[in-house]
């Protein structure tokens, strides 16, 4: 007979500190892993996926597996092409990427623009412009308390607490995960500024999917909130700025072309409204250089003087073409494939990069 | 009978001792002693009385003989059990062995153990069994009651084997007719024997007609009108068992009134142990039929009160227990409808306890001064005043604010009597009442109180006085004090007395100083939320050093006075603000040293050991919280940091030491730790791989094991793919948990979800895992897709392994993901969108699987994209269940279905 056994706890907690322990660590571990998983699911949805089809045609990319077989040296290479794609699954994976992976993975992932050779239609109902600020083009990417900027070539710029969302471990920010941001800058050395031109994922949420104009939109009324405007402090290192957005009408374009900004200028650049951000170039947004708004149209030497002769350093690309490593990239030329294939021997192959002088 | 020297124990109280004696199973041929010889039954008679000798090799000889004999031939041995346990020429001390031996070698406590034990009597000769059954039968009939009490217990083991498969199926008709012999010790075993019964078997098994005749049996042999008080006690046991089973004569009027007024009777017999069985049936019958009880409350009232006032102790417990009881079922009931009543509800709330307030609160109240005079030191006590004190307390959750006005007058009168008893009864009664009535009621009475609280706390004569005082500061702080709370009760003003006089109070007796600790414990936690500054961070180091003098106490050994210390020592720290980070760095290496003496002892006694292994425990759950708080802000981590190397050197010394609790507190110290480390982690990873796995291969202690697998999980956050040379090892010894019978099952779906931790770190790397991970899945989701007839319990552990399983999903594919390697998990997409339908058509998932469960969804559409496309779309998740989900209020829910969505128009858009 099972007697009643009545041992209700007194003058006791009802659970031990023990039994806390536990629990915490299991909520703990519990969150981890949804902030994991999300991190894993949001990336994917916004970036990873949307890519291939317009930046990886299938055929070339299959050519360069094939040669692989063959040329031992392109091993590490294409293994990396082909790992980056898996292991990117996450922001925290993405900001921890060096070297070739990160500079394939970061540069597929910025829109790139193309030269305005024309002037689009609807120009001043369907377009924005901006003067671009010089400096160096990154993305910035803040998760799990802390923020990472990475280059063009996917090299680190800085590692650093911010205001951002999940930009720092401060006792006010949430650390979930799940409030990550990706924001498309500009680092502009003079005043150590980032300049937001654009806004890929705020507080977790994708914007990917959303127009140009909405976008900004979002990036004028968000960041400012954050704080991430201020002055730098111990939880913000660097400032952030968003940078003055104009209609493409006559005024507009006065304003963008001559209007005074508190940053170096570097051409000006053209983004249609109705545009999603996408990897890759893309002719809905469009950039004008000129000597009155660009110091970079002509090279100087460290005095300032025009030299002689004009260097330019020229990317080989896969196909034998010849291109500047502007944004967008310049096709110069083509070399021969005779030339290729004999200097394969002497290690000269794709993404090399040639000084070539006039 | 005298003292008993046996190592024989009852199974069901231990069976360590058993267990190495009994093979598993035996292949001696079965009929060759059918019929055991003369001879060998003399020998048994000897061998089991030689087992209970006072000679310990003459018993360990006779335990090896036992052992021998059912290696050799266990149909024989446990015949000549039966036989020894029936025959009526035996001394009883052989005749109760044999039956204990017999109940053992049919059931075991342990799940795994009784598996075996099942499976080996159902595999037994069926003439053997036949004829156990028999002699088991004949000794209910035996004169000696010893053996007649061990063969009901065996015949009730025996029957929760053979009922459930339908065997032995006369075995309720002839105990029945049992009932109607006219010698009442047969009566009495058979009513024993059902009410063993009953306590075995499930209702289910048993027939309508069968529960109707048994519950008739043993009724009747409660009533008053049955001579026999042997019967009667044996027939008022066997119905609490037996009240399960009466479902069907509960809902019948007439059976019920009956039924009650039985047992209302017995509580008013002059035999004290039937008094007291009859209340426990009471108590029984108030969880299990609350909603039946409305015609009968008043008089149970009476009976209970009267109970209460004159009773014996042990029947005036049960007599407070049954309004305890009714307490729980009441705010069970409030809280489920929230005070939202409708025709329409399950149950009811009837109310009872609101109704019966203001003659139940005085009955209460006059408990609280039957106190004892060593209660508070002695762990085991309980006794009127506690039971009156607890019942209260419940009674003031059940009705709220309504018994404030019924307790005062109380509190008033005794709170400053010369007796001590009167002012701790008091101080009891004010802290017993604090949970349940408002804040708007409660803050003007404390604030009033609490003054008067701290001036006992100091100067009261009782240290019983100070106890109770203590743990009243602390419910005060529990209940009203925070940042919830409207009204503050602790100001500017008043902190610094309250930390004077507690700190003092620390220095108290260590029952006082126990009490001490745990108002300090609530007063911080109090200032949980509140962000960048505390009330507490100018006394912070004060208290912090109190409560390490605290845990160099001599007497800290007594009343759990270090645990209390160290435990309120962690919500300090938990609960300490930026302002002081640099003391909780200092602490670090404070705790660190600590740790580091209890290293160096050496040549330790079995009590030193544990002693030091306790204090272990508690050194590493305080790292543990340090580490946790820390790791949470950049700077503060970064500083840590300079001890990694130190503390996790001690972490490892202290697994050297080898002991289940410390065991746990140190690897639950490592998951924060590596969760603080991250990437870095990996050069711990070459010493700390073989406590990994040493944890995981530690079934025994689950606890252990589940803690070490979630261990697994930080580690491959942490560490990512460098985790990959060790998962070879951390997947074998998962698997091989999965597949022991003998595992807690609370640890599987923990280990399912790591699954998809390490699937995620490792990526395409899984695959070698694939085919011994995705069967288990499999058929764990088989398992799991199903929960018809399941109760509550069963139905929230298999929402449980539901989400396991479906993290494991999750974490596959999202790591499978852009791999060439995708194609791999085509072939399970079938079954685990089946999975997710069945589930969803089963309609009994909590909110946590809905979300795993549409998110997998989408994982599975992300991943295989439109290789599963027209599969996802023949799917009922991706239409129906996506669409429950899109539209759900829980935002977690409606924010994976978005994903899933997503994920799902890409895949079939391709």
């Amino acid at each position: 007979m099972a007697t009643h056994e009545l041992r209700r706890p007194f003058k006791r907690p009802a659970i031990s500190d023990q039994q806390r322990r536990r629990e915490i660590s299991l909520q703990r571990q519990a969150q981890n892993r949804r902030d994991a998983q999300h991190q894993a699911r949001c990336l994917a949805s916004t970036i990873l996926t949307l890519q291939p089809a317009q930046y990886e045609p299938a055929e070339p990319d299959l050519q360069l597996q094939s040669e692989t077989e063959l040329i031992p040296e392109l091993e590490i290479e294409s293994q990396e092409h082909r790992r980056d794609l898996r292991d990117i699954d996450d922001v925290r994976q993405a900001s921890r990427l060096k070297g070739v992976e990160a500079r394939q993975w970061f540069a597929k992932q910025l829109m790139l623009p193309e030269w305005m050779i024309d002037v689009p239609e609807r120009l001043n109902t369907d377009w924005y412009v901006f003067a671009r600020p010089a400096g160096k083009r990154c993305f910035v990417v803040s998760s799990n308390g802390t923020t990472i900027s990475r280059l063009r070539n996917g090299s680190m710029l800085h590692r650093f607490p911010s205001a951002l969302p999940s930009g720092a471990r401060t006792s006010k920010s949430s650390h979930s995960g799940q409030s990550y941001c990706i924001l498309d800058c500009i680092f502009h050395e003079p005043d150590q500024t980032y300049y937001v031109i654009d806004m890929v994922c705020w507080a977790g949420m994708s914007l990917y999917e959303c127009t140009t104009e909405f976008r900004f939109f979002w990036l004028n009324s968000k960041l400012v909130e954050t704080g991430a405007c201020d002055a730098p402090s111990s939880y913000h290192k660097f400032r952030f700025s968003t940078v003055p957005i104009y209609n493409c009408d006559q005024e507009g374009l006065n304003a963008a072309y001559t209007g005074p900004v508190p940053y170096v200028k570097d051409g000006l650049l053209f983004c249609n409204k109705h545009a999603h951000y996408q990897s890759g170039n893309t002719p809905l947004i469009l950039v004008w250089k000129d000597e009155n708004c660009s110091q970079y149209v002509i090279d100087t030497d460290s005095k300032g003087q025009v030299p002689n002769k004009q260097q330019v350093v020229l990317e080989l690309l896969f196909d034998g073409k010849l291109a500047t490593s502007d944004d967008p990239p310049v096709i110069f030329g083509c070399l021969n494939e005779d030339f290729i294939q004999e200097d394969c021997r002497l290690g000269i192959f794709s993404d090399l990069l040639l000084v070539m002088e006039d | 009978m005298g003292p008993h020297y046996t190592t024989i124990h009852d199974e069901e109280t231990t069976w360590t001792v058993q267990y190495a004696i009994i093979p598993r199973f035996s292949q001696a041929p079965l009929l060759d002693n059918l019929d055991p010889k003369e001879k060998d039954t003399m020998e048994v008679t000897q061998v089991l009385l030689s087992a209970q000798a006072i000679d310990s090799t003459v018993r360990k000889h006779a335990e090896d003989t036992l052992k021998q004999f059912q290696e050799q031939n266990l149909p024989g041995y446990l015949l000549s059990l039966s036989g020894e346990l029936a025959s009526e020429e035996k001394p009883v001390e052989s005749r109760k062995l044999a039956g204990l031996i017999l109940k053992n070698a049919l059931d075991a406590k342990e799940q795994h153990r009784k598996y075996e034990l099942v499976q080996r009597w159902l595999s037994l000769d069926v003439a053997v069994k036949s004829q156990i059954k028999a002699c088991l039968l004949q000794t209910l009939s035996s004169p000696v009651p010893d053996a007649r009490s061990t063969a009901s217990q065996v015949i009730a083991k025996v029957a929760g084997i053979e009922l459930p498969q339908k065997q032995w199926p006369e075995l309720i008709g002839s105990l029945l007719s049992n009932i109607h012999q006219v010698p009442p010790h047969v009566k009495q075993a058979t009513l024993e024997t059902l009410g063993y019964l009953c306590e075995e078997v499930v209702p289910e098994v048993v027939e309508q007609d069968h529960v109707n005749k048994i519950l008739t049996a043993v009724v009747q042999g409660m009533n008053a009108n049955e001579g026999n008080n042997e019967v009667r006690l044996s027939a008022t046991r066997a119905l609490y068992n037996a009240l399960s089973f009466a479902q069907a004569n509960f809902s019948n009027d007439m059976e019920r009134d009956y039924i009650m007024r039985v047992v209302c009777e017995a509580t008013l017999s002059p035999e004290v142990k039937i008094r007291q069985a009859a209340f426990e049936c009471l108590v029984s019958i108030g969880s299990t039929y609350y909603e039946k009880l409305a015609p009968y409350i008043q008089d149970i009232f009476n009976i209970t009160s009267k109970a209460v006032k004159e009773d014996e102790e042990p029947v005036a417990l049960q007599a407070i227990e049954f309004w305890s009881s009714i307490c729980d079922e009441e705010i069970d009931i409030l809280e489920e409808y929230g005070g939202e009543f409708t025709a329409d509800s399950d149950v009811p709330c009837y109310y009872f306890i609101k109704q019966a307030l203001p003659a139940l609160v005085p009955m209460l109240l006059e408990t609280l001064l039957k106190q004892e005079e060593d209660q508070d030191q002695d762990e085991g006590a309980w006794n009127l005043a506690m039971a009156g004190g607890t019942c209260l307390g419940l009674v003031a959750r059940t009705v709220g604010d309504d018994i404030v006005p019924l307790v005062m007058p109380f509190i008033e009168e005794n709170i400053t009597k010369p007796d001590w008893r009167q002012r701790e009864a008091a101080t009891y009664a004010f802290g017993s009442i604090l949970e349940g009535p408002s804040p708007d009621k409660l803050t003007p009475i404390v604030n009033v109180a609490l003054n008067f609280m701290l001036t006992a706390l100091t100067n009261d004569p009782s240290s019983h006085v100070k106890d109770t005082t203590a743990w009243t500061l602390g419910r005060i702080f529990e209940f009203l004090h925070g940042s919830t709370v409207e009204t503050p009760i602790i100001t500017p003003a008043n902190c610094q007395q309250i930390i004077t006089v507690l700190l003092q109070s620390m220095k108290d007796v260590p029952n006082v100083a126990e009490k001490a600790c745990g108002a300090l414990y609530f007063l911080a936690q109090g200032y949980e939320d509140l962000g960048s500054s505390s009330a507490l961070t100018p006394y912070f180091q004060e208290i912090v050093q109190s409560l390490l003098n605290v845990t160099h106490r001599e007497d800290a050994g007594e009343s759990r006075l270090r645990t209390a210390a160290y435990e309120t020592l962690n919500e300090v720290v938990r609960c300490s603000t930026e302002e002081t980070a640099r003391l909780v760095l200092e602490l670090v290496q404070v705790i660190m040293a600590e740790l580091h003496k209890t290293l160096e002892a050496q040549n330790l006694s079995s009590d030193e050991r544990e002693k030091q292994n306790e204090l272990q425990g508690l050194l590493c759950g305080c790292l543990q919280v340090i580490i946790q708080k820390l790791g949470a802000s950049d700077t503060t981590k970064y500083a840590f940091m300079h001890y990694g190397d130190q503390i996790m050197n001690l972490f490892i010394r202290v697994f050297a030491c080898r002991s289940a609790t410390v065991h746990e507190e140190a690897m639950l110290a490592i998951g924060a730790f590596a969760y603080a480390t991250g990437p870095n982690f990996a050069k711990y990873m070459p010493d700390f791989y073989k406590y990994l796995e040493m944890g995981l291969q530690n079934f025994e202690e689950y606890q252990v094991c589940a803690v070490t697998v979630g261990v697994v999980g930080d580690i491959c956050r942490a560490l990512e793919d460098k985790i990959l040379p060790y998962c070879d090892g951390i997947m074998t010894q998962l698997l091989k948990d999965l597949s022991s019978n003998q595992l807690h099952r609370s640890v599987k779906p923990p280990i399912f979800s790591s699954f998809g931790d390490i699937a995620l770190a490792i990526g395409e790397n899984f695959e070698k895992y694939l085919m011994y991970a995705m069967p288990m899945l499999q058929s764990a989701a088989e398992l799991s897709a199903h929960t018809s007839g399941a109760d509550d319990e069963m139905i929230e552990y298999t929402n449980l392994l539901r989400n396991g399983i479906l993290e494991a999903y999750s974490g596959i594919f999202q790591g499978f993901k852009n791999s060439p390697k995708t194609q791999l998990l085509i072939p399970y997409a079938p079954h685990i969108l089946q999975f997710l339908d069945s589930i969803y058509m089963e309609k009994d998932m909590d909110d946590v699987v809905m979300k795993t469960a549409i998110g997998v969804l989408g994982d599975l559409a992300d991943t295989l994209g439109s290789n599963a496309g027209s599969l996802i779309q023949q799917s009922l998740s991706s239409k129906d269940f996506l669409n429950e989900c899109l539209s759900s209020d829980d935002h977690l829910i409606k924010e994976s279905a978005e994903w899933a969505r997503l994920a799902i128009s890409r895949a079939i858009s391709v």
